[in-house]
């Protein structure tokens, strides 16, 4: 499934060079900090950071019924895409549960972009090449590209240095195509990040000269590099879910509360039914973000959740939030244990810490 | 990286002072710098005894929690409470107000056992 343990973007070179600590990611070795996960969650609040997603999948289908087709793939509506558009949507299996949360744009009439979790590419290409429809043509095009997440309130300043004064970015979830150098770039008004920003894929041998261009533009901005230790604390401080930790095959988008990218008027969607009834009948679990109410240890994955001396779950995601200060963290609980204001403990190593269920993100920008 | 001459290490990246019958412990900066943004310490209490080698403290980064170990076998008899309030001290000043406890020790032969400067030097490349 993979040329070895540990696959290098094509930015591997650059991020030793820059000194970050590099670490296993799925079949990858990707960077977790530079400057630290401190700086660079703050570079990203407040003006811009650059992050190496080449890792992450490109799925490019076409064709005529490529549409007809993706819409019985997906949840989200891809009838609802003008050419330039995208949409966060699901891949489900027959049960509901959650093979992978992708972006797809659709980049013409009839072809359509979807970028996909690194460590779900496989999979998901292997699911969709089973369920392929007749005229639909299906190609991993993840090796050809390199990927920038560019994420921060200064975005646009970074893109007019970069790519010219009267640059236009796409507006959000838009796509748009710029030619750079000789090379093109491929934009999306999208991130993980809660900021503004883009993700921009190009040739993968384009790379290290976008990387350091976009860095030395970035520099009169106070850019930053960033791992993938900030992109998870600024994802969770949104309450954005991670595929493998808050996300799997054994939960759905209504228990994770995002039934917002499910379109149950689409008459026929793998796992369809399932949503329906979920959606009808409200579902056991319900996935909560939660913030600790003490100046503790900050909550981890798996950590126990506790209420009245029961343990009633674990936390799939968990860490120190930058911005507020204080642990954050994720868990799926019975609904009845899910209402917003409720008390709970996290357990850390043995000792009980109190905490609280709040609404979603946790973090809004002041 | 600094390692100063006048402390002992051990492999888990602990620095040793010798005060009379006591040991000063805290981190490295080699590794304060791998954890970084130290966000949370969890002291020992007063009065604990500890092995050698035996995980007495943590200290926790933004991304993961680590376990602190004893140097040699003692008894705990001071921990660093501004750490508490501040636990970033460990990245500032890992070898000054960093510190994390003191030990009285059962045997303080035992430091002998632990590496010189140039031994840390060595293995940290």
């Amino acid at each position: 499934m993979s040329e070895g343990p540990q696959r290098k973007t094509p930015l591997y070179e650059e991020h030793v060079r820059l000194g970050a600590k590099m670490i296993p990611f799925g079949d990858w070795i990707m960077p977790v900090q530079y400057s630290g996960i401190m700086d660079e969650h703050q570079a990203v609040r407040n003006n811009v950071g650059v992050f190496d997603i080449s890792h992450m999948g490109q799925l490019v289908a076409t064709g005529s019924p490529a549409a007809a087709w993706l819409n019985e793939m997906l949840t989200n509506n891809i009838d609802k895409l003008e050419v330039g558009s995208g949409q966060y949507t699901f891949l489900l299996n027959e049960r509901g549960g959650i093979i992978d949360d992708l972006i797809v744009y659709r980049t013409a009439a009839e072809e359509f972009l979807l970028v996909v979790n690194a460590s779900g590419t496989e999979g998901d290409l292997a699911w969709l090449q089973k369920h392929i429809a007749l005229g639909v043509d299906l190609q991993n095009r993840s090796a050809d590209y390199a990927g920038l997440a560019i994420q921060g309130p200064r975005v646009v300043e970074l893109f007019q240095l970069f790519l010219g004064p009267d640059v236009e970015l796409p507006m959000r979830n838009q796509i748009k195509t710029f030619d750079y150098n000789g090379s093109k770039l491929t934009i999306g008004r999208t991130g993980y990040t809660g900021e503004d920003g883009v993700e921009a894929f190009f040739p993968a041998q384009d790379a290290p000269r976008v990387w350091n261009e976009v860095l030395e533009k970035g520099r009169a901005l106070d850019i930053r590099p960033c791992g993938l230790g900030a992109r998870d604390t600024l994802r969770l401080e949104m309450c954005y879910p991670l595929n493998g930790s808050d996300l799997s095959p054994e939960r759905n988008p209504i228990e994770a509360g995002l039934g917002f990218f499910v379109d149950l008027k689409k008459p026929k969607f793998i796992g369809r039914d399932v949503l329906v009834e979920a959606k009808e009948n409200g579902t056991a679990h319900r996935l909560v973000a939660f913030r600790m109410q003490s100046k503790g240890p900050p909550p981890r994955p798996h950590y126990g959740i506790w209420l009245a001396g029961e343990r009633i779950g674990e936390a799939t995601s968990g860490t120190l939030s930058p911005s507020l200060n204080q642990g954050i963290g994720m868990a799926y609980l019975a609904t009845s244990h899910a209402r917003i204001g409720t008390e709970i403990e996290v357990e850390i190593r043995g000792q009980k810490f109190p905490a609280i269920i709040e609404k979603k993100p946790l973090y809004k920008k002041s | 990286m600094n390692v100063p001459d006048d402390l002992s290490y051990t492999e888990s990246h602990e620095w040793v002072r010798l005060e009379g019958e006591n040991a000063r412990v805290g981190i490295t900066d080699h590794a304060q710098a791998e954890l970084t943004d130290v966000v949370y310490v969890e002291l020992p209490k007063i009065g604990a005894q500890a092995e050698a080698r035996g995980q007495i403290a943590v200290v926790e980064s933004v991304k993961a929690a680590s376990d602190i170990y004893a140097p040699v076998k003692g008894t705990v008899v001071d921990v660093n409470k501004a750490l508490e309030g501040n636990p970033a001290l460990i990245n500032t000043d890992p070898f000054g107000e960093g510190w994390i406890f003191v030990l009285k020790m059962d045997a303080p032969d035992d430091l002998k056992q632990l590496k010189d400067a140039a031994a840390y030097r060595a293995a940290i490349g």
